[in-house]
This record gives structure tokens, sequence and C-alpha cells, in this order.
């Protein structure tokens, strides 16, 4: 009862009427599936920046530090371009499957939301200009390092939009409290979430350069020749190691900072497993630091593994609890557009009517069900009509082509009337000066309608203090000459 | 109409998706779809004449494409959706679910293009030091990722045309009707040969910086690009000519009743004419390049370029200009409203429709600011209060900054106001809606006001609809 409550406070917009691309399981799989692969290359961009910046000060005192610094820097330019590659299409997905969630997150969040193109293009600079200038900049280190320290403080920076966004977007009934990027981000949740992203960089950055590191092609004595493959294998091991332990306190103050709204017994089963799935790695990993023997690495591929399962159990309990969260709120959003839709056909039908007895031939065409598809001109504008009688709603071609659209005018007005409110009204009254000059004074200078449609279809500029009036030669000369008539009739009384 | 409504009031929202989307084609266009092309075929050149200052040259040039594309090139390519998706969500979320399988194959070949331009940039050293097989590997490489970057403009192309005309997909919604719609191809043919001119003004502007001291093959290098850029230019001259002539049978059908507005012939007669002197000025000079290199004047390493660039720049704006007043052409208007429902939207008004409102009925109290959120609703995706294009000098140069304005008068504009101004959308709502903006407009005479947009000021909806347990049931 009281979940019902708190969702009918939160704005319930309408969707966009066009249907899903494709089934809506596959377009979550696509999401879930191309999200671990752009979150893996983030995870690695952010990790290997910051485990640069934290080896190139170490490398002031302990200078092989320095070339470790440098090679692993060496890896952000792949990891940073698949980064951005592949998060496209889980963007292109979220689009699609959460459009409205989404976009409203967007928007209120907008300032912050824009500025991360500017963010990301600044950090990525920085990144090249660090890594092209170590040799040239070996003896300013201290201007080197700042380029490094300014890229880690932006790449700190950026996760806290995305999170702010994606988390906003669960919680409709929050969307009336935020005011801009930094109230989102003081929800519950985005904090907590946003360190647990921190730590599983670092581990998977570790992992990562266990392998880098360790390959026949790393030729680790002329690369690195003051490091001794398996203590540098068994150093990144420990680090990995070290954040995944703290995940195991961080990660379940993500689970209970989460509302409780999206909670459900197959999202807390789902994470389980994945914390469970987790142990024998943190086992394999307890194993290969305190190895003693030569062959480090050799539980690596086994961890790897391990780890890819728990990726995948975060990333679906991530998703039930989104499916969960919005579930009530999509529901209400879906019968409301529903709702509009059959109201809108119908109050296109009805205009059509109208629409019709104003250009008859087409009117006859709507009526006529017979014909399965009717092609032709509509006599009164000359425009090209096609109709398709299974088509649900009328033509828009042929609707939004015509004068239909303007705001309907008063009952009982004369043709030549109809076409100057719709077209001349905004400029020219009657008795007084709107842009263009008033119809008592136009009625002075022309004596039959002939000459205002001249003018009109082809106008140029007599007055000085008038603006110059657009031409309407796209408007039918018939309705012109109509025009030309009301005008005198109307001005001369 | 559903959502919040992010605005930018100094800069114009239309500006915004304007620098990003300009300054990714700038970067596109002549470094990575033309770009990729040329520096291989640079590559290739110096493996056949065996002088290795040509592959040295190639890859200077290709280290700065490379470092440009992809952060500022990548970046705002992303930057358009965002910015789409901010400015007009409706518009870019009713693109995607028509075209999901479009985007979603250029996403593949994006993949594709990346891992190749990495593989492509970071092996060229060490391939090349290991020997003439392992070189013509690299070569064939290159051309490999030619093809793709070419690609991503196959596909992206297709989406920019159905923009303009949406072709029979309004009848059969199908993403092939979408796809090869009637400006896809001449578009196509136009932007693919300008992509490749570009590509060697941009390596003509850095061969100045890449031949220092080496005067001999400096005139080497700039007659082989100004070859490269001959040999496009006729191909860029037929693509222009055949995309001018379909341009106007677009527009239609896409603007009310076949008209030829003022305003749009001015703007295709001059998009014609800097269409003629850019490509038959590049035409020209690169012959003069090709003929006499020693007499080249130096101006003129950098001039086509900017020619390019600025030809480029134009013809994006005159696209975007022509496409009003739709955002996709006969379906959705440039302010985020279907055509489909304007009947009920101006039978019902929008004030019982918008999602985010602070009033559903417009009382003498509540007017002027109803009316200025009704303005947000319908006029702020193009106008702002006080920034760029704002709708007070709008209503001064029409009815005269001493004069009062006068709320009838304003509201009444409204009804006409697609047909004066042919590339604004009808007015969407009712007569009291009419009213309600006009006289928030006529307020803004005599008062100064700020606008309070979503990503600063969040969003509301009535008193009586944000009480627990009351469900909006309209």
């Amino acid at each position: 009862m009281l979940l019902a409550q708190i969702q009918s406070a939160a704005p319930i917009p309408r969707d966009i009427p066009l249907p899903l691309p494709a089934p809506e399981w596959l377009l979550i799989t696509l999401l879930v599936v191309s999200f671990i692969l752009h979150i893996l290359f983030v995870n690695l961009m952010l990790g290997s920046a910051v485990l640069t910046l934290i080896y190139e000060i170490r490398g002031r005192k302990q200078p092989e530090y320095d070339g470790l610094a440098y090679e692993i820097a060496r890896t952000i330019t792949v990891n940073k371009s698949l980064a951005v590659v592949l998060g496209v299409a889980p963007l292109l997905s979220i689009n699609v499957l959460y459009t409205m969630h989404f976009y409203t997150a967007n928007a209120l969040t907008g300032t912050a939301w824009i500025l991360l193109i500017p963010m990301i293009i600044l950090t990525f600079l920085l990144l090249y200009a660090h890594k092209y200038s170590w040799e040239k900049l070996r003896e300013h280190k201290g201007l080197h390092i700042s380029m490094i320290a300014a890229a880690v403080l932006l790449f700190l920076m950026i996760p806290l939009v995305f999170l702010a966004n994606v988390n906003l977007m669960l919680f409709p009934e929050k969307w009336l409290t935020v005011k801009g990027f930094f109230s989102a981000l003081l929800l519950p949740n985005v904090f907590p979430r946003y360190f647990h992203f921190l730590c599983a960089s670092l581990a998977i950055t570790g992992l990562f350069l266990v392998w880098y590191v360790g390959r026949k092609q790393f030729n680790l004595a002329e690369r690195l020749p003051q490091f001794e493959k398996n203590a540098l294998r068994k150093q990144f091991y420990s680090l990995a190691f070290g954040v995944s332990v703290a995940q195991f306190t961080i990660g379940p103050l993500v689970l209970f900072t989460l509302p409780e709204r999206g909670i459900s017994a197959k999202m807390v089963v789902t994470i389980l497993s994945g914390a469970v799935i987790a142990l024998p790695a943190l086992w394999y990993m307890w194993k290969e630091i305190t190895s003693q023997e030569a062959n480090v690495g050799q539980h690596l591929y086994r961890i790897a593994g391990l780890f890819s399962l728990v990726v995948v159990a975060m990333a679906s309990g991530r998703h039930l609890y989104r499916e969960e969260a919005l579930a009530d709120h999509r529901t209400q959003m879906k019968i409301k557009t529903e709702a509009f839709e059959r109201a809108s056909v119908e109050a296109l039908k009805e205009r059509m009517k109208t629409l019709g007895k104003e250009h008859p031939n087409v009117g006859n065409m709507t009526e006529r069900k017979a014909l399965a598809l009717q092609k032709g001109e509509c006599e009164t504008c000359h425009h090209p009509v096609e109709w398709n009688e299974e088509m649900q709603a009328p033509p828009m071609s042929f609707l939004a082509a015509h004068t239909d659209l303007s705001p309907p005018i008063k009952a009982g007005a004369s043709h030549g009337e109809t076409v100057f409110v719709q077209n001349c009204g905004a400029c020219h009254a009657v008795d007084k000066k709107l842009i263009g000059p008033p119809l008592t004074e136009i009625a002075q200078v022309y004596n039959e309608p002939n000459g205002i449609v001249t003018w009109a279809k082809a106008p140029g500029k007599k007055r000085p203090d008038y603006p110059q009036m657009p031409a309407f030669a796209h408007v039918p000369e018939t309705d012109l000459k109509a025009v030309g008539e009301y005008m005198l009739q109307a001005g001369k009384r | 109409m559903d959502l919040p409504i992010f605005h930018l009031d100094w800069l114009n929202n239309r500006f915004l998706i304007g620098i990003i989307a300009v300054l990714h084609v700038f970067i596109n266009h002549p470094l990575a779809v033309g770009g990729i092309a040329f520096v291989s075929t640079l590559e290739w050149w110096g493996r056949r004449t065996g002088d290795a200052r040509w592959d040295k040259l190639a890859y200077r040039i290709m280290t700065t494409f490379f470092v440009i594309t992809t952060t500022i090139g990548a970046m705002t390519g992303v930057g358009i959706w965002f910015s789409a998706g901010l400015v007009n969500p409706i518009a870019i979320g009713s693109l995607i679910r028509v075209f999901y399988w479009g985007w979603f194959t250029e996403w593949i070949v994006f993949v594709t293009e990346v891992v190749l331009i990495l593989i492509y940039y970071l092996t060229w050293k060490s391939w090349t030091a290991q020997g003439d097989a392992k070189k013509r590997s690299h070569i064939r490489l290159g051309f490999g990722l030619a093809a793709a970057s070419w690609l991503t403009m196959v596909l992206i192309v297709a989406i920019l045309g159905f923009m303009m005309d949406t072709g029979t997909w309004l009848r059969d919604k199908s993403f092939f009707s979408a796809f090869l719609n009637p400006a896809y191809l001449p578009q196509l043919s136009f932007r693919t040969p300008v992509a490749m001119m570009m590509a060697g003004g941009a390596g003509l502007f850095l061969v100045v910086f890449f031949t220092r001291g080496d005067r001999e093959f400096r005139m080497k290098a700039v007659r082989a690009i100004a070859l490269w850029q001959l040999c496009w230019s006729p191909f860029a001259f037929l693509g222009a000519t055949w995309y001018a002539n379909i341009i106007p049978s677009t527009m239609i059908a896409n603007l009310s009743v076949a008209n030829t507005t003022q305003h749009f012939a001015e703007w295709f007669s001059i998009v014609k004419q800097l269409v003629l002197y850019v490509t038959l000025g590049g035409m020209v000079l690169a012959a003069w390049a090709v003929i006499r290199p020693q007499w080249y004047p130096r101006a003129m390493y950098f001039v086509p370029f900017i020619g390019f660039l600025f030809l480029l720049g134009h013809f994006e704006r005159v696209r975007e200009f022509i496409r009003k007043p739709f955002a996709i052409g006969n379906y959705l208007y440039s302010n985020g409203i279907r055509a489909q429902d304007y009947p009920l939207l101006q039978k019902e008004g929008m004030l019982k429709h918008l999602t985010y409102i602070s009033a559903r009925e417009i009382t003498p109290e509540n007017q002027v600011r109803v009316g200025k959120e009704l303005f947000m609703a319908a006029c702020s995706r193009c106008h702002t209060i006080n920034g760029i294009n704002n709708i007070s000098s709008n209503l001064e140069a029409m009815y005269g900054k001493s004069k009062t304005w006068e709320t009838d008068v304003v509201a009444n504009y409204f009804v006409a106001m697609h047909k004066t101004r042919t590339f604004m959308p009808p007015f969407p709502g009712n007569d009291d809606e009419r009213k309600a903006i006009a006289s928030y407009l006529v307020w803004l005479q005599t008062n100064r006001d700020e606008a309070e947009p979503a990503q600063s000021s969040g969003v509301t909806i009535p008193k009586t609809e944000q009480q627990p347990g009351m469900a909006q049931q309209r």
C-alpha cells in the first residue's frame, strides 16, 4: 500500500509512441552484455591512470617505479579508446529501453551531463600529453606529474556524473525534489556505488597487470630490468586482493543504501551468488601471493573466469533491481501513453472530417472504406495525397501540408476571411497597424483584388518604416483572390 | 511535453548541438573518413618510391590525426547524442527507435574502426622495421581501416537524410524505407569526395610543419597532395550537383504546400554558389600546385582547408535550416511535438497534457506564470528569454521598441505564425494558451525575467497532484 502511495507522487510522463526495435529480452541482453564490456575498459582506463600517478610519484625516490609507471601509462591509449567506443552500444540500448527515465535524469542534471564531453576530451588530451612528454619533461617531473594528477582528478569526477544519472533515473518519486546535479548526487546510494566502482577498477587493473607483465611478448628484462617478474606479479595480485576484500564491506553498504522498492528476492539471490563466487577467486589470489614457487600466475585464468562470473552476477542483479524499481511506474506510463494515443487519433479523425468539407475530394477519400489505397491530388490545394485504409491514422503528410494545423478559427467566417486570418492576420488588422498596414489603408491603395494578389505573390518594399512582407506565392491564387476580396470589403467598411 | 526542459538561455539550445556537431564533422570528415584513405595512400606511395621521407611524413600526419580523432573526434560524436538527448529528446529518442539496428551496425563498424586504427597507428614503426612483407601488410591494413572509416559515413548519412525527408517511412514505418530515403545517396556522394578533398587540405596544412628545412621534398609533397585533391574534385562537384538538385524536391515534400520561401531561396542560392566557388577554387589551386609547386604561395597551404571547413560548416547549417519546421520530416516538429497530436492539443490544450506544469487551468492571477511555462514548453527549443535569438528582440523587430506591445496582437500572431514564418511550427495549443504566452511576452517588455531551466531549478507538477495517494487521473 505504501509503495503505491510513493509511486503516485511521482510524475508520470508518456512514452514515445513508437514500438521497440526488437523484443525486449534481446535489447536487455545487449544492454547488459555491452555494458559489461564497456565498464571493463572504463575500469582499466581509470585504474591504470591512478596507478600511473602513484608509481610515478614513487618513482621520484625509487627510479625503477618511474619505468613501471610509463609501462602502465602506455596501456591507457588502447583501453580508453575501447572504453569510449564500447560505450555506444549500452547508450543506444538504454535510450530505447528506458527512454523517458534516462532523458529525465539527463535533463535534471543537464549541466554536469553535457560538461562530461569537454571533461573527457580534456582528460584524454592530458593523458596523451603526459605519455608523449615523458622523456622531454624528465627534468621537470613536477610539471609532468601534475598532468597525470589533473587527468586522474578528472577521471575521479566523471563517474559521479554517470552514477548520479543512472541512479536518479530509477527513482521517479525523487524527480520533483532534485534541483541540479549536486542534489542528485546526494541521493542515497550514489557514493557507496562510487566507491564500489573505484575498488572494482583497481582490482581489475591489478589482475590485468598481472597478465600484462607476465606475457611472453612483454620483455621484462629489457623494459623493467630492476623488477623480478614473480615479485611484480605478486605486487599486482596484492593490490587486487586488498581492494577485493574491501568490496566485502562496500558491497553490503551499496545493497543496504538501495531504496527498498526495487529489492526483490531474485535480485538479492543474484547479488549474493556473485559474492559467493568471489570467495574462491580470493582464495586463489591468496594462494598466488603466498606461493613460494616460481610460476606465479598459474591460477590467473581461473581467477579471471571467476571474476567474470561475479561481474555478470552483479550486472544482472543491477538489472533486476532496475526492472523491479521501475515496474509500477512503467505500467502507469504505458496506460497513460495508450490513453493519449487513442485521444490523439480520435481528435485527428474529427479534424479530418472538418478538413474533408474544406477539401472535398480528400474528404470523400477518407469516407470510402472499400478502397485499399487511394492516390490523387487535393483539388482545393493541389497537394498530392495518399490514403491507405489499413492505416490507423490519416495521412500525416497531407495533414501537415494543409492549413488544418492552424489553430481553429471562428465559425461562420467566409473562405476569404478564413484564409486571411490564417495567413495574414498575424500582421494585418482591419483598422490598426500591427506589423503591416491596416486593411482600411490597403483598401485605399487597391481598387480590385488582383492588385493585392500580384503584390502578395512577390512583395517589394514600399514603406521605409515597415519591415518587408514575406511572399505568399505558396497560397493558391484562388485563395489569394478570395483574401483580396475580403480585404477590400472589410477595409472599405 | 513529457520531459523536464533543459534550457541554455544565454547560448540557445540549437547552438549547443550546433557547436558540438560542427566540431565533430570538422574532425570526422577530413581526419577520419578522408584522412585514413589519404594517409594510407601516402604510405603506399612512400613504399613505391622507396623514399623514406614519405613514410615519415605519413606517420607524422597520422599521429596528428590519431590524437585528434581519438579525443575530440570520438567524444564530440558521443556529444551529439548527449546534447540531442538534452535539447530535443523526443526527436533523438524517436530516431533511435527507428534506427536502432542501423546505429547498432554502425557501432560494430565503429569498434572495428577503433581496433584497426589502434593496430594501424601503434604498429606503424615496428612493422616498418620488420621488412617489406610486413610493410605491405601494414599498408593493406591501412586501406582496410579506410574502408571501415568510410562505412561509418555510409551508415550515418542515411539517418541524416531521414531527418530531412522521411520518404515512404510515414506510410510503412519500415527500417529500410527509412534507411533508403530520397536524400540518402545524393548526400553520400557529396560528402565522400568532400571528405577526401578535405583530408588533402588538412595534409597540405600539416606539410608546412612537417617538411621544415627540406624544400625539395616539400615541393614533391605539395604536388602529390594537390594531385590527390584534383582527382577527387570532379566527384565532389558531381555529388554537390546531384545533392543540390534533390534538395528542392525534398523540401517541397516537407514544407507546408509547395513553396520556396524567401529565406529558403536565399540560403539555397548562397550554398549553391559556395559549393561552386569552393570546389572550383579548390580545383584551380590544386592544379596550380600540381603544375608549378615552386610558385605555389605559402598562404595557399592553409586556404583550401579553411575554405572546406567554411563550406562544410555552412552546408550543415543549411541542412539544419531547411529541416525546419520539422525535426523529423512531416512527423515531429522542431518543438518536439508530433504533427499527429496537434488536433488534440489544439482542442484540449497543452496544459491538460504537459507532464511538468504548475497548473492545469489558466486564471488571471497565474496567466503570466503559466504563460512562461508554456513558452518554455512550446518555444524554448529555438527561442531564449535573454540570450541568442531572444524573443524580446524578435518582438521589438516586429512591433517596435518604444510602442507598447498588445497581448491580443501578439496572441493573434501565433495563429498565422507558421504561414508567415514557414520555418516555424504551427501553434500547438488552444486560444487561452495563446493568450497566456502572449501575456507573458508582453509582460517581458517591462519586466526582466530569467529562465528557470530543469537543470538548475528542477521540475514541478500541480500541487493537487503532489499529494501521496492522489494519482494523476487525467
